[in-house]
């Protein structure tokens, strides 16, 4: 093992930034990191122990312990429960012989849930040592089993359940593109740099990945940054559940990706870009290596870029599972090989990102637009959406559909449109924009995806009538509890303790008070949490609490008060211990 | 000399550039309540006890920069209620047992909670199961009492020059880990004079055999508010 | 002040009676006191049950058995103001340190494996109140009204709540006399 670290640590440069990297190199081989590795590892890369202590704690796919050879994870987002998640991992625990979240006694298998994995229009969906799974159906998770049992190395498993499709339903001015590899480039150098931010700052093209912000405005930034280095960073950690647009884009348009940022880059001054991809589409990661390779040899990568006299790469840097490493600052801090916390602000990355350095981060899909735009110019662009949101969204449609998969819409379309072209009959209402997002009723859907209405990073999952909101509100709420990243003090005990309060509302142990006990949660958390996750993990409640306020009065019980924690539970091992079970060993929960 | 000013509950407060606004309201001598917060160290911004609205925003006073124009509310109702409540989530997510702590008197997450009127703890427990290492032969880590506050791990780096402290883990399982091969913290190489071993705000990190040196009744906090003793210490350490 | 007496009861769960010896170091002023209150059930005085009148409950030690939820709710049904009065009330106290070793450890070191035990048995009468898992205060098992921090309260504590409540006012304790220890 030493050799092999001391390889995998001269490879990456000794550089600490790689640590994430490096680490996933010795997950993959040793199941965890051991403990010498660490030791091992540290005075090489120049940081303290607990550096690396503390990242392996805080990515869900590094362990202390060791999972099993095949370590099998299972997408437990809302979508996933819609199909049966709930009943095929028990079947598949049972198939398996291994409790959930353990390791089974020989150590072969290991299995447990994980957050939405972005495959939402082909759930039940899953990863296996980090690839992904689709389409999971008890037949094919006993062949999984099968191959499990016989040790079957990875690669003769059947392609089939790595097929990940991309389900283009709709595409509108950017899906229909089929650009020449190197053609926005050109075009932009041609046009000259200058005039090619116009043509942006014109379109009026806002970031996609959510918060909006005016795409021309952030490359100005950076660039009047005085500066020696600055860095372009593609956000593709596609986190949000419900979210897999830029999973599709990667797939299919990755040189206009590409594209974009190099123009980006151009357009700033930068020299370094980083692509930012969550761990858990390690499937696209050597298709998107080959890309780059390609487009290196294109001399669309690297040095004196077309004869332009501008150098730059991309390199393509993989997420270890953690919703927050979306956010621009804690992504900037896990490519540092740290832990993704967000950063104070300001600074913002525009004057200090990487390393102190410039950065530009930005969605898949705002490289993708910038790169069409510098191709067609900006009022092609702009012809399209609202006054305020110019172009057109890419929307990645799931849950109560007949047709889950990519959409392309101008801003400014109503979601009874979007409804009635994917399908979607009797419909309760719609999240739009993940569990971060807003739950819109079914008399609302003459409303607008729009920045200035429904504002959305992509995640839009229809709700039938057979649902329960509720279902979603619990599932959310354990989301953003799990994915909390402890930082500040709101969010890591706000987010615990609404997860506690959502269940014993949905369970059926709410009283008279736990709804204003809810509420005012809700308001602490939102109102002083650091970054945005912890402003929006109440929202699931919120938006939901404020539409059916009598959903929620209906799960109490018309009495004042009852324990938030299960009596006679509490007395069992008691009554265990003292062999007793009289009706005096037994407590009722709330007052006969 | 300049004179840019921010208003701060209707007072005029003068700062100078680069100033957050905790720097400039505690050398005009106006307390906001804080935890993380220390004028010693960089600003870590993770309590949010210290929050303040700015023009109507919420924002953290120890890490916001002072610029002209802001109009700020830090004493009013409705903050702190929340900060009472902020401050009741740290006490349920740890296990604060002050009369068995050597800490009660001098500690300052029960001063801010005196201050801001606490008397109970609202939410439920966690009773989450938390260690004492008391390896070290002068130095003891109850695990119990600690807040994330990063004060030891700045405390270390910043001042002492070492790296003895790191908060490990994610949400709600945060916990204070010590730089050592065995990790505990007679192996690591924090020395009793160093001034992380004595920059912790609770009782989390306490120095061995001089807890009751100073009688329960006589502490610090018994009768003086934490208001008055913070800016009378770090006003000070602010005019250097 | 009406001159219908106020109904107080009193009792303590998994506490250590502190509460109660502190309350009586009203000293004189327990007399005058008197003049305006009615002790219910309490261990100061011999009645067993609350009640169905009483205006406040004091109740001090936090729910560590099952006997302590039926005497909790007990309390709540009976009294109009329900106080949780010390530390261990508040947030389980001392007992709640209990809390971080399993039931099952406790009480085979309590009765079956601990040094110098005889007749290791973990006793199983069924006059016996069971255990809790955990302790918890009293706000995690009825609705709670006011709390009178303190280990214990002082004396003065319970005079300016009582006196508050007394005279029609909201009570409010001022800085000197919130103490958690
Ligand atoms: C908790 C959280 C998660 C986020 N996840 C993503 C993400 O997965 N992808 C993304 O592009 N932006 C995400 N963002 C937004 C980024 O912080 C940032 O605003 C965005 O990457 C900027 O790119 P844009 O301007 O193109 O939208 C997230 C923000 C937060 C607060
Ligand atoms: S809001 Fe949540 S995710 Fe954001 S910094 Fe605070 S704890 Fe971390
Ligand atoms: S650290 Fe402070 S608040 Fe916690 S138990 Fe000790 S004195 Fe009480
Ligand atoms: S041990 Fe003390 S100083 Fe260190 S983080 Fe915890 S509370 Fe802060
Ligand atoms: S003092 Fe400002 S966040 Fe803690």
């Amino acid at each position: 093992m030493q050799q092999f670290i001391r390889q995998l640590a001269q490879e990456n440069d000794f550089q600490s930034t790689c640590l994430l990297k490096i680490l996933r190199a010795i997950q993959a081989r040793y199941f965890h990191i051991p403990k010498a590795a660490i030791e091992q590892l540290a005075p090489i890369l120049n940081i303290p122990r607990t550096q690396i202590q503390n990242v392996i704690a805080f990515y869900s796919f590094f362990h202390f312990e060791p999972r099993g050879k095949y370590d099998i994870l299972i997408s437990s987002s809302i979508t996933d429960l819609m199909v049966g998640q709930k009943e095929l991992i028990a079947y598949f625990a049972e198939k398996l012989g291994v409790k959930i979240g353990e390791v089974r006694a020989d150590g072969v298998v290991s299995l447990n849930n994980t957050s939405c994995t972005g495959m939402c229009d082909q759930s039940l969906a899953g990863l296996v040592n980090g690839y992904a799974i689709t389409k999971l159906t008890k037949a094919r998770i006993d062949e999984i089993v099968e191959n499990v049992n016989k040790q079957l190395p990875l690669e003769q498993w059947s392609r089939d359940f790595f097929k990940v499709e991309d389900n283009i339903i709709k595409s509108g001015l950017l899906l229909n593109q089929k650009p020449i590899q190197g053609e926005a480039l050109k075009a932009a150098l041609e046009r000259g740099l200058k005039e090619t931010w116009e043509e942006i700052s014109v379109s009026g093209l806002r970031g996609r990945g959510g918060a909006g912000f005016e795409t021309a405005m952030k490359w100005h930034y950076a660039s009047e940054e005085d500066a020696e280095q600055r860095y372009v960073i593609c956000n593709a950690d596609e986190g949000e559940p419900g979210t897999f647009k830029d999973r599709v884009l990667l797939n299919s348009y990755a040189h206009s990706v590409f594209e974009g940022m190099t123009v980006t880059a151009a357009f700033v001054g930068a020299t370094q870009g980083f692509i930012y991809l969550r761990g858990e589409y390690l499937h696209l990661y050597d298709k998107l290596e080959a890309i780059l390779e390609d487009r290196r040899k294109a001399n669309l990568l690297g040095k004196n870029i077309l004869q332009h006299g501008f150098d730059f790469d991309i390199e393509i840097c993989l997420g270890a599972g953690a919703y927050i490493c979306g956010e621009e600052s804690a992504l900037i801090e896990s490519l540092e090989g740290k832990v993704g916390i967000p950063r104070n602000r300001p600074p913002y990355p525009v004057t200090s990102g990487y390393l102190g350095k410039p950065t530009v981060v930005k969605n898949v899909e705002t490289y993708f637009a910038a790169a069409n735009i510098a191709i067609h110019g900006g009022e092609w662009f702009a012809a399209f959406g609202t006054a305020k949101s110019k172009g057109t969204k890419i929307l990645s449609i799931s849950g109560d559909c007949v047709k889950a998969g990519i959409y392309e819409y101008p801003f400014g379309t109503t979601i009874q449109t979007v409804l009635d072209d994917c399908g979607a009959t009797d419909v309760l209402g719609v999240q739009v924009g993940g569990p971060s997002g807003t739950f819109i009723a079914n008399n609302e859907f003459g409303r607008k995806l729009a920045f200035e209405d429904l504002a959305t990073g992509g995640s839009f999952i229809v709700f039938n009538n057979s649902r329960n909101i509720l279902d979603m509100v619990h599932n959310f709420s354990h989301f953003f509890a799990h994915e909390s990243c402890g930082f500040c003090t709101p969010c890591r005990v706000g987010t615990s303790l609404l997860k506690k309060q959502v269940d014993k509302i949905v369970e059926g142990h709410g009283s008279a008070g736990d709804i204003v006990a809810l509420e005012e949660l809700c308001q602490l958390i939102k109102n002083y949490s650091h970054c945005g996750l912890g402003q929006t993990a109440a929202n699931p409640v919120l938006t939901t609490l404020e539409r059916y306020p009598e959903l929620y009065q209906n799960m109490l019980k018309k009495i004042s008060y009852e324990p938030g924690f299960d009596l006679d539970k509490s007395l069992e091992t008691a009554r265990r211990l003292a062999n007793r079970d009289d009706a005096a060993a037994h407590l009722a929960q709330v007052e006969e | 000399m300049n004179n840019k000013s921010i208003v701060i509950d209707g007072k005029n407060v003068p700062f100078e550039d680069g100033q957050t606004i905790m720097q400039a309201a505690t050398a005009a001598g106006i307390y906001i309540p804080h935890l993380c917060h220390n004028p010693d160290f960089t600003p870590h911004g993770s309590c949010k006890l210290c929050t303040v609205k700015v023009n109507g925003r919420n924002c953290s006073a120890c890490t916001f920069p002072a610029s002209e124009g802001q109009n700020i509310t830090n004493v009013t109702k409705e903050l702190n209620d929340d900060r009472e409540k902020i401050t009741q989530m740290l006490f349920v997510e740890g296990n604060h047992f002050c009369p068995s702590c050597e800490k009660t008197g001098n500690c300052n997450l029960q001063a801010v909670a005196y201050h801001l009127g606490m008397t109970d703890n609202h939410f439920p427990h966690f009773f989450e199961n938390r260690e004492v290492d008391a390896s070290h032969p002068d130095v003891m880590i109850d695990h119990n009492r600690c807040i994330f506050c990063t004060l030891c791990v700045r405390a270390s780096q910043q001042e002492d020059g070492k790296n003895v402290f790191a908060i490990s883990g994610r949400g709600i399982e945060k916990r204070l880990i010590v730089n050592s091969e065995s990790g505990l913290l007679k192996d690591s190489d924090l020395d009793v004079n160093d001034c992380a071993a004595h920059i912790c705000p609770t009782g989390a990190i306490l120095i061995k055999r001089t807890g009751y040196k100073v009688p329960i009744g006589q502490r610090i906090f018994d009768h003086a508010h934490i208001d008055t003793v913070t800016l009378a210490n770090e006003g000070a350490s602010h005019d250097e | 002040m009406t001159n219908k007496k106020v109904k107080v009861a009193t009792v303590s769960l998994a506490g250590c009676f502190g509460c109660h010896m502190s309350f009586l170091d009203l000293d004189e002023r327990l007399v005058e006191l008197v003049e305006h209150v009615e002790f219910d059930r309490s261990p100061l005085t011999d009645i067993e049950h609350c009640s169905s009148d009483c205006d406040i409950g004091l109740i001090e030690g936090g729910v560590c058995n099952s006997e302590n939820v039926h005497v909790l709710r007990e309390f709540r049904k009976n009294c109009k103001i329900l106080v949780a009065v010390g530390a261990c009330a508040i947030n389980g106290g001392l007992p709640a340190m209990r809390n971080h070793i399993s039931l099952e450890d406790c009480l085979n070191e309590a009765y079956r494996d601990g040094i110098g035990v005889e007749n290791a048995q973990i006793p199983n009468d069924v006059e016996l109140p069971l255990l809790l898992d955990k302790v918890h205060p009293l706000h995690e098992v009825v609705k709670i009204d006011y709390f009178l921090p303190g280990c214990p309260p002082s004396a003065d504590v319970f005079w300016k709540f009582l006196t508050d409540l007394l005279a029609g006012r909201e009570p409010s304790l001022n800085y000197e006399l919130v103490h958690f220890d």
